[in-house]
């Protein structure tokens, strides 16, 4: 079965755009990349858009389907009424390139600010001896695509350009929590480099990334609040506080 | 081209995917200054797509495997027409090239003692792949991601420099090597973003760019796969060994036709699931070949109670390698007993408890959710073949990975050998990690070796490649004034192309059908040459497909050249017309290469590199006999030879 479907796909480039209407087929089964690949190859040759997996893995093709960020090839046509008009627009959040393609340097650069893993000492390639049930918590965290929708979608710097500096996103605070949660990094001070470095005080727990993860990765509840929670502890618990003050614990 | 935009490197690594950035990584760690060109983002690898698992007998969950069991099972799947030093040094590196990662911050699955867990495959005789979840690949990706970071930051340290010694170009396409006479100069190539061009200087080029599947019409293969490196090195005079070898996953998903290809991956099998067609049988009991018959479990019953007892049982049928599997389900299609949408029934729901399922295969368990409305813990889904890997690839020196090219390399999926006529699930990501290493390692010596000589490209090659580039945006003028055909739209001729291989040179190939693929490619070829297109360089699709449909059909022909010259099935390659296994065309590799000079390509026969003695005693005499010819097993039995000796002692 198939039907001509509506849709208003974003044209434009850094200088500006605007919506473009397409009738485009539709059939059944299909996912919106689909339908995206069928304009390329018989309306928009050079419609602008990124795609490598089609299978919900790689993160590239992300987009904005009527306003709310997603993969396109995870967004199945028959979530939407036939008779709806389906509109694709770039994740606002980053600089448009062309069409559906946006420059996200952001996160590359973002990502290049956390220290590295840092591997413990003494202890060999081989040696590494690790609980599942202590993995499971950093695994969680590392099933990230790297799509960049929690980034897109978070206020912080969705609607706060000038934020972007002072604050990492979701995606670099889970990248944190990882670390820290990592059995054998050696490390000890992620949450103070999440205040101080990725600004996580910004983030005031609204969930709309954990959202739009197509990964269900529960970034707020298992990443971001607990990482808020150190570094209360940290900062703000009198005991450790008096301790550092007078010398008997230095964080 | 005075404006063009230049770069200097010692070592320019093509692609960056597991066997790229292994390289890159080495490359840098031996002090030399490497650019990693990647044609997507940083990270989006077609390496993330891998699920199973990375090989290497560590002996985590069984202590009786050992390099040698490996070296076996591979030279086994690949039906002993391997790169028998590839196998070997494979199977001796892998476990150190696995354990590296963990101190690159890798988080495998545990074994209860907290080691890193080993699942079972097909075709390997332990538990064997290191994994997590079934997104391992992904692992491996953002694995090296991070450790790339990490020396960029150790970079950041002592140069004030994140990109001083390693740097990233990312959504870079390279579409010509240049030479200086015979050896490497460098990398010309376009950025996606703005569409201009771009030099990298180099006198050592890694090729590390995976496969070739978009030359197919069902394949589990990404955008990227389009034969970019084979096509590259043929071009710069590199031999591309094997290519009629090409790896049909034996399941893929196959409904609704918006997924047809998308990969199920083996763990599926490994951890218990079974195959059945439409009137519920475990047909591949009836497809154990000869050369595995003492290999595999003869009844349902010791099959079943192999998950729980292996050392006095054998192995299900299901866990045979891949051909093997992909042309029983071919089979079973075809004479009436399949799947509604043409496939067979995978079921995982009768031995694995919901919750297991979601904790081992959870990446399965959402594909079939989410865009089939299947629920795998609790019914049966259909797979089917989709087109996977290439064995076939640029021939190398298996120590180094030099090409014959000076200062070309390859390593990964674009390589030939390693495989042989099929590759084990599982040996992937462990060759990108043993020979992205060993060519990072083998460019920095021959970089280190050149002095201060180095070689220059010369602005005729230059001003040649930028004008074959070019050439999709003039294709509407030249046809205007008659110069050549009507235009042609690149999305079509793409297409056109898939479903020439697909029907002509897929998994059961004949003489007539390759002969008439062979004369299609001809077509297709003029075809593409007219493909036009439409707007201006910046991120610009289907001028993308446009250049990249010249590799698909270099690859597509040799493939098809090679399918047509060798008159048995093997592995990979299944001649209705010549349809068993031929001792006498196991010691023979399909070489390609353009005749020197010329756009055309000539096809040779040379041997396969022998078997030490020494690797040869590891089977037994009677395996051997299934594939060696008489005249190889009288050298075998004679009193004089070696590896008689060595088989003793063994």
């Amino acid at each position: 079965m198939s039907h001509q479907a509506e849709f208003k796909v974003w044209r434009g480039d850094s200088d500006g755009g605007d919506l473009k209407d397409y009738t485009v087929e539709v059939n059944d089964g299909e996912v919106l990349l689909d339908v995206i690949h069928r304009l390329q190859a018989t309306q928009a040759p050079d419609l602008g858009v990124r795609w490598n997996c089609k299978a919900g893995k790689c993160g590239s093709c992300s987009a904005e389907v009527n306003g709310k960020p997603s993969l396109m090839c995870m967004t199945r046509m028959n979530t939407f009424d036939p008779a709806e008009t389906v509109t694709v627009t770039p994740l606002r959040t980053f600089p448009v390139i062309r069409d559906l393609v946006t420059d996200v340097s952001f996160n590359y650069e973002k990502a290049r600010q956390i220290p590295a893993f840092s591997p413990p000492e003494g202890v060999g390639p081989g040696e590494y001896r690790m609980a599942q049930v202590d993995v499971e918590r950093s695994q969680e965290f590392r099933k990230c695509i790297e799509c960049f929708l929690c980034q897109t979608v978070c206020h912080v710097i969705r609607d706060h350009d000038d934020n972007k500096q002072a604050f990492a996103g979701p995606r670099f605070l889970i990248r944190a929590a990882e670390l820290d949660m990592h059995p054998l990094d050696s490390k000890t001070d992620r949450a103070v480099f999440a205040r101080d470095e990725q600004g996580i005080g910004l983030c005031n727990i609204t969930k709309c990334c954990t959202e739009v993860c197509p990964e269900h990765i529960k970034i707020t509840d298992n990443a971001i609040i607990p990482m808020k929670e150190r570094v209360v502890d940290k900062r703000y618990d009198p005991l450790v506080w008096l301790g550092s003050k007078i010398g008997i614990r230095h964080d | 081209m005075s404006t063009l935009e230049k770069h200097t490197y010692d070592v320019i690594v093509i692609g960056a995917g597991g066997a790229g950035l292994r390289a890159a990584i080495e490359a840098r760690e031996q002090g030399l200054r490497v650019a990693i060109l990647c044609k997507s983002l940083f990270g989006k690898a077609h390496t993330v797509m891998a699920e199973g698992g990375i090989a290497a007998s560590m002996g985590n969950v069984n202590s009786k495997d050992s390099w040698q069991v490996h070296f076996c099972d591979s030279l086994r799947g690949g039906k002993f027409l391997n790169n028998p030093r590839m196998v070997e040094l494979h199977a001796q590196e892998a476990p150190d090239r696995v354990w590296e990662l963990e101190t690159y911050g890798a988080l495998f699955d545990r074994t209860p003692e907290g080691k890193i867990s080993q699942r079972n495959f097909g075709g390997h005789e332990y538990p064997r792949l290191a994994h997590v979840g079934d997104r391992t690949g992904l692992e491996l990706i953002r694995t090296f991601q991070q450790k790339v970071v990490s020396l960029q930051q150790e970079d950041f340290a002592e140069f004030g420099d994140h990109e001083a010694r390693i740097k990233v170009f990312a959504e870079m396409t390279v579409t010509e090597l240049v030479k200086d006479g015979d050896a490497i100069a460098g990398a010309f190539g376009y950025f996606r973003e703005t569409g201009a061009f771009v030099l990298f200087e180099a006198p050592a080029v890694i090729m590390a760019t995976g496969g070739i599947g978009k030359s197919f019409k069902v394949t589990s293969n990404s955008w990227e796969y389009t034969g970019d490196g084979h096509a590259l090195a043929l071009r710069a005079g590199a031999n591309l060994i094997n290519m009629e070898f090409v790896q049909f996953h034996p399941t893929g998903m196959i409904w609704p036709p918006s997924v047809k290809g998308i990969l199920v991956t083996e763990s599926v099998r490994g951890d218990g699931g079974i195959l059945t067609n439409s009137e519920g049988k475990r047909f591949m009991f009836d497809y154990v070949p000869d050369v595995f018959i003492d290999q595999y479990a003869k009844t349902e019953a010791e099959g079943d109670r192999w998950y729980e007892d292996q050392e006095n049982n054998k192995r299900p049928p299901e866990l045979l390698p891949r051909d093997e599997v992909a042309r029983a389900i071919n089979s079973e299609v075809k004479a009436g007993r399949g799947s509604p949408h043409g496939g067979v029934y995978l079921d995982v729901s009768t031995r694995l408890s919901p919750e297991v399922i979601k904790r081992k295969l959870p990446a399965m368990y959402t594909q079939f959710l989410e865009l089939a409305d299947v629920d795998i813990t609790a019914t049966p889904f259909e797979v089917g073949p989709t087109c996977h890997y290439v064995m076939g690839g640029v021939e190398v020196d298996a120590d180094t990975e030099a090409t014959c090219v000076p200062g070309l390399f390859a390593c990964g999926e674009v390589s030939g050998g390693m495989h042989g006529a099929n590759r084990l699930g599982g040996n992937s990501l462990s060759d990108l990690l043993v020979f992205g290493m060993r060519a990072g390692t083998g460019a920095a010596e021959y970089v280190k070796g050149l002095g201060d000589k180095r070689p220059a490209a010369s602005e005729a090659d230059l001003e040649a490649a930028s004008r074959a580039a070019l050439a999709p945006f003039h294709a509407d003028a030249q046809a205007r004034t008659g110069a050549t055909a009507a235009p042609e739209n690149p999305y079509t001729v793409h297409t056109d192309l898939q479903q020439v291989m697909s029907d002509l040179v897929g998994i059961i190939r004949r003489e007539s059908e390759i002969s008439e693929a062979l004369q299609k490619l001809q077509g297709l070829r003029v075809r593409a040459e007219n493909a036009a297109v439409e707007g201006h360089r910046q991120f610009n699709p289907g001028w993308h497909l446009a250049l990249d449909l010249r590799n698909m059909l270099d690859v597509s022909e040799c493939i098809a050249k090679s399918a047509l010259e060798r008159h048995e099935s093997r592995g990979g390659h299944t001649r209705e017309d010549y349809p068993t296994m031929d001792p006498d065309w196991r010691g023979v590799n399909l070489v390609c290469r353009l005749t020197p000079g010329t756009d055309t390509m000539e096809l040779t026969h040379k041997p396969v590199p022998t078997i030490r003695p020494d690797l040869l005693a590891l089977f037994d005499r009677h395996e051997l006999e299934k594939y060696l010819t008489a005249p190889e097993l009288a050298v075998l039995d004679s009193p004089q030879s070696p590896s008689t000796v060595e088989g003793e002692q063994a």
